[in-house]
C-alpha cells in the first residue's frame, strides 16, 4: 500500500486534513455551528466552480470563497445562530450560482473536463500531486497551530460568552477569526473528501469526542485522533476494495466511530454533562481580585 | 447580442412565448409538476421555518440523493428510493430530536446523518457506474423528463400530505410556537413534531424529483423565510409562502426553457432576490417608522 506514490500522497495529505478537521470540528460542535459548516461546504462548491468557469486557479477560488464566506457569516454575528433561515436562504442561492458555473464550465470545456463538478463535490484524494500534498500539509499545520494558540480563550468564549467578555476576552474577534479558520479548513478538506462530504469530518469525530468526555483538552485530542483514524480507515478500505470511493469510505468510517461512541455512552446518563470550565481560568471566587 | 446567445427562441412577445411554452407536452408536465411541488414546499417550508428546523430540513433534502441513487442501483423506480429514504430519514431525525440533547450535540448528530447520506449516495452512484449526467440531474434536477404518471403520483402524495397538515395545522402551530405550554394544555407536541418531520420528508422527496436533491432547499426555505418577514399571521403567511414559491417556480421554468442555463439557477436566484428585497424594504420601513415615531413624540 505504501509503495504506491498516489497512496502515500493521499495518506500524508489525508492525515493532516484529518488533524485540522478534528481540531476545528471540536469547536464547531461545541459552538453549535455545524449548520455554518454546512453552509461553507456549499460556498466551497461555488467558489471552486466559479474559478473553473472563469479559467482561474480552482484552489485559489476555493480558498477565497470559503474564507470570505466564513468572515461574512462571522459578521452576521450572534444573529447568525438564531437566524438559520437567513443562512439557509443564502446558501441555497450560492448553490444555484454554483450550478450556473458548472453549466458554463461544462459547455465551454466539452472535452475531458466534464468531471470537474464531481471532483469538487466529492473530492479526489487519490489524484493529489506532490505539490498539492505539500500545500495542504503546510496549511493544515498552520491552521492547527493557530487553533491551539487561541484554544483557551476560544473555549472560554464558546462556553460562556458573557463572562468571557466581562473578563476582557475579545469574544467577537475570536468568533470571526474562528469562522475564517473554519473556511480555510473547509477549503482544504474539499480537496480530500469534497465539498459535500467535509461536514462529516467536521461533525462526526467531534460529536463522538463530545459524547465520550466533558474535559475540553481531552476532547480536542480525541476528536483529532478519531478524525485522523477515520481518514486512515477510509483510505485503507478504498485501497483494498477499489470499487469503493475513498471519500465515501472516510465519511462512513467517521460516522461509524460516532455511532460506536453513541452506543458506548447510551447506557450512561443520556443527558451530556456541561463541559467543565474548572481550572481554565482559575477558581471562580478569585476572579475579581486581580482587577 | 448577449441576450440572443443566452435566451434562444424567445420572441420577446409574452403571448407568443407563453403559447410556445404550453404547446409541448413535456413542458406542460413540467409546469404541472412544478406547481404541485411549489404548493407543497411553500406550505411545509412555512412550518419548517416556524419550527426552526432548517438544518433538519436541509438534511432531509440531502437524504433524497442516496435514495434516488439506491433506487437506480437496485433498478427500482426513482420515486421508491426518494420516498423510502426520506421516510427513514424523517424517522432518524425524529429520533435525534426526541432525545432532547443539548443544541450542540443535536447539531453534531444531524450533521453526521447528513454526511453519511451523502457518502452513501456517492457510493451508490460509483457502484452503479452511473453516467455523470445522471449524477448531475440527481443533484441539480431536471424538468425535461417528467412523465404524466409522475405528475399523477406527485398530485396524490401532495393531496394526502397537505390534508394532514391542514387537519393538524392549529395544534402544530401552537406546539411550534411554545412547546411547553402546548404540552401542558394537552397538545401531543412530540407526536406532532414527529408527524411533521414525516410530512416534510414526503414533501422533500417530491420536490427533489424536480429540483434535484441539492436545490430542494431553495424552494422550501426561501419563500417561507420571505413570508415570515412579511407577516406574522399564519394563514396569510402560508398563502404568501405558496404564492412566492409558485411565482419563482413558474418564472424559473419559463426562463430555463428559453435559455441555456439550468432551472435551479433561476429558481434559487429569483427566490433569493425576492428575499433580499423584502429584507431591505423591511429594514428601510422599520427605520422610517422609528424615526417618525421619535419625531412625533411629545418632548
Amino acid at each position: 500500500m505504501f509503495a504506491q506514490e498516489f497512496m502515500r500522497n493521499a495518506l500524508i495529505a489525508g492525515n493532516f486534513v484529518g488533524l485540522a478537521c478534528g481540531l476545528v470540528g471540536y469547536f464547531v460542535v461545541l459552538r453549535a455551528q455545524v449548520f455554518a459548516g454546512d453552509a461553507l461546504s456549499h460556498v466551497a462548491f461555488t467558489g471552486a466552480l466559479a474559478a473553473a468557469a472563469l479559467g482561474l486557479n480552482i484552489l485559489a477560488g476555493l480558498f477565497a470563497a470559503t474564507i470570505l464566506g466564513g468572515i461574512v457569516m462571522g459578521l452576521l454575528g450572534d444573529r447568525a445562530r438564531a437566524d438559520d433561515v437567513t443562512i439557509g436562504s443564502f446558501f441555497a442561492w450560492t448553490l444555484g450560482i454554483g450550478v450556473l458555473f458548472l453549466t458554463i464550465f461544462t459547455t465551454n470545456n466539452s472535452a475531458g473536463n466534464g468531471t470537474a463538478g464531481v471532483r469538487v463535490l466529492f473530492g479526489s484524494i487519490f489524484g493529489l500531486s506532490t505539490t498539492d500534498v505539500r500545500t495542504s500539509v503546510l496549511l493544515a499545520i498552520l491552521a492547527s497551530a493557530f487553533l491551539l494558540l487561541i484554544a483557551r480563550p476560544l473555549l472560554f468564549a464558546s462556553l460562556d460568552a458573557e463572562v468571557a467578555a466581562a473578563r476582557g476576552v475579545p469574544v467577537r474577534a475570536l468568533g470571526l477569526g474562528f469562522l475564517a479558520l473554519l473556511g480555510l479548513v473547509a477549503a482544504q478538506a474539499t480537496q480530500a473528501v469534497g465539498a459535500l462530504l467535509l461536514l462529516g469530518l467536521l461533525a462526526a469525530p467531534a460529536g463522538a469526542a463530545h459524547r465520550l468526555t466533558t474535559r475540553p483538552y481531552r476532547g480536542l485530542v480525541l476528536s483529532a485522533i478519531f478524525s485522523v483514524g477515520a481518514v486512515w480507515i477510509g483510505l485503507t478500505l478504498s485501497y483494498e476494495f477499489p470499487t469503493l470511493p475513498p471519500s465515501s469510505m472516510i465519511i462512513a468510517a467517521a460516522v461509524g466511530i460516532y455511532t460506536l461512541a453513541l452506543l458506548a455512552t447510551a447506557a450512561r446518563d443520556p443527558r451530556p454533562a456541561r463541559l467543565r470550565l474548572a481550572g481554565l481560568y482559575g477558581p471562580p471566587g478569585h476572579a475579581h481580585d486581580h482587577a | 447580442m448577449l441576450e440572443a446567445a443566452i435566451f434562444q427562441g424567445l420572441s420577446w412577445n409574452p403571448l407568443t412565448d407563453l403559447h410556445e411554452l404550453v404547446s409541448y407536452p413535456f413542458m406542460v408536465n413540467a409546469l404541472e409538476a412544478g406547481t404541485i411541488v411549489a404548493v407543497m414546499a411553500g406550505v411545509t417550508g412555512w412550518f419548517m421555518a416556524l419550527r426552526q428546523q432548517t438544518f433538519a430540513g436541509h438534511t432531509l433534502s440531502i437524504i433524497a440523493f442516496p435514495g434516488a441513487a439506491a433506487a437506480s442501483l437496485a433498478g427500482l423506480p426513482l420515486a421508491v428510493g426518494y420516498f423510502g429514504f426520506c421516510g427513514v430519514g424523517a424517522l432518524a431525525l425524529a429520533g435525534i430530536a426526541g432525545t432532547r440533547q443539548s443544541l450542540s450535540a443535536e447539531s453534531a448528530a444531524i450533521g453526521s446523518l447528513q454526511a453519511l447520506a451523502l457518502a452513501l449516495g456517492f457510493l451508490f452512484v460509483t457502484l452503479y457506474h452511473g453516467v455523470l449526467n445522471g449524477l448531475d440531474s440527481l443533484l441539480f434536477g431536471t424538468f425535461l423528463g417528467v412523465t404524466s404518471r409522475q405528475v399523477a403520483v406527485l398530485l396524490a402524495v401532495a393531496v394526502a400530505a397537505l390534508t394532514l397538515v391542514v387537519l393538524a395545522a392549529r395544534p402544530l402551530i401552537f406546539a411550534s410556537v411554545d412547546p411547553d405550554v402546548a404540552s401542558a394544555a394537552g397538545v401531543p407536541a412530540r407526536q406532532l413534531g414527529f408527524g411533521f418531520l414525516l410530512v416534510l420528508g414526503l414533501s422533500v422527496a417530491e420536490t427533489s424529483q424536480i429540483t434535484g436533491a441539492l436545490l430542494v432547499f431553495a424552494l422550501l426555505v426561501t419563500p417561507a423565510a420571505t413570508a415570515h418577514r412579511l407577516t406574522a399571521r399564519p394563514g396569510l403567511g402560508i398563502a404568501l409562502s405558496v404564492a412566492l414559491a409558485l411565482a419563482v417556480t413558474w418564472l424559473g421554468l419559463a426562463l430555463a426553457y428559453f435559455s441555456i442555463y439550468p432551472v435551479g439557477f433561476y429558481v434559487t436566484s429569483l427566490s433569493f432576490a425576492l428575499y433580499l428585497f423584502v429584507r431591505v424594504a423591511n429594514t428601510v420601513a422599520g427605520h422610517r417608522r422609528t424615526t417618525m415615531r421619535l419625531a412625533t413624540e411629545p418632548a
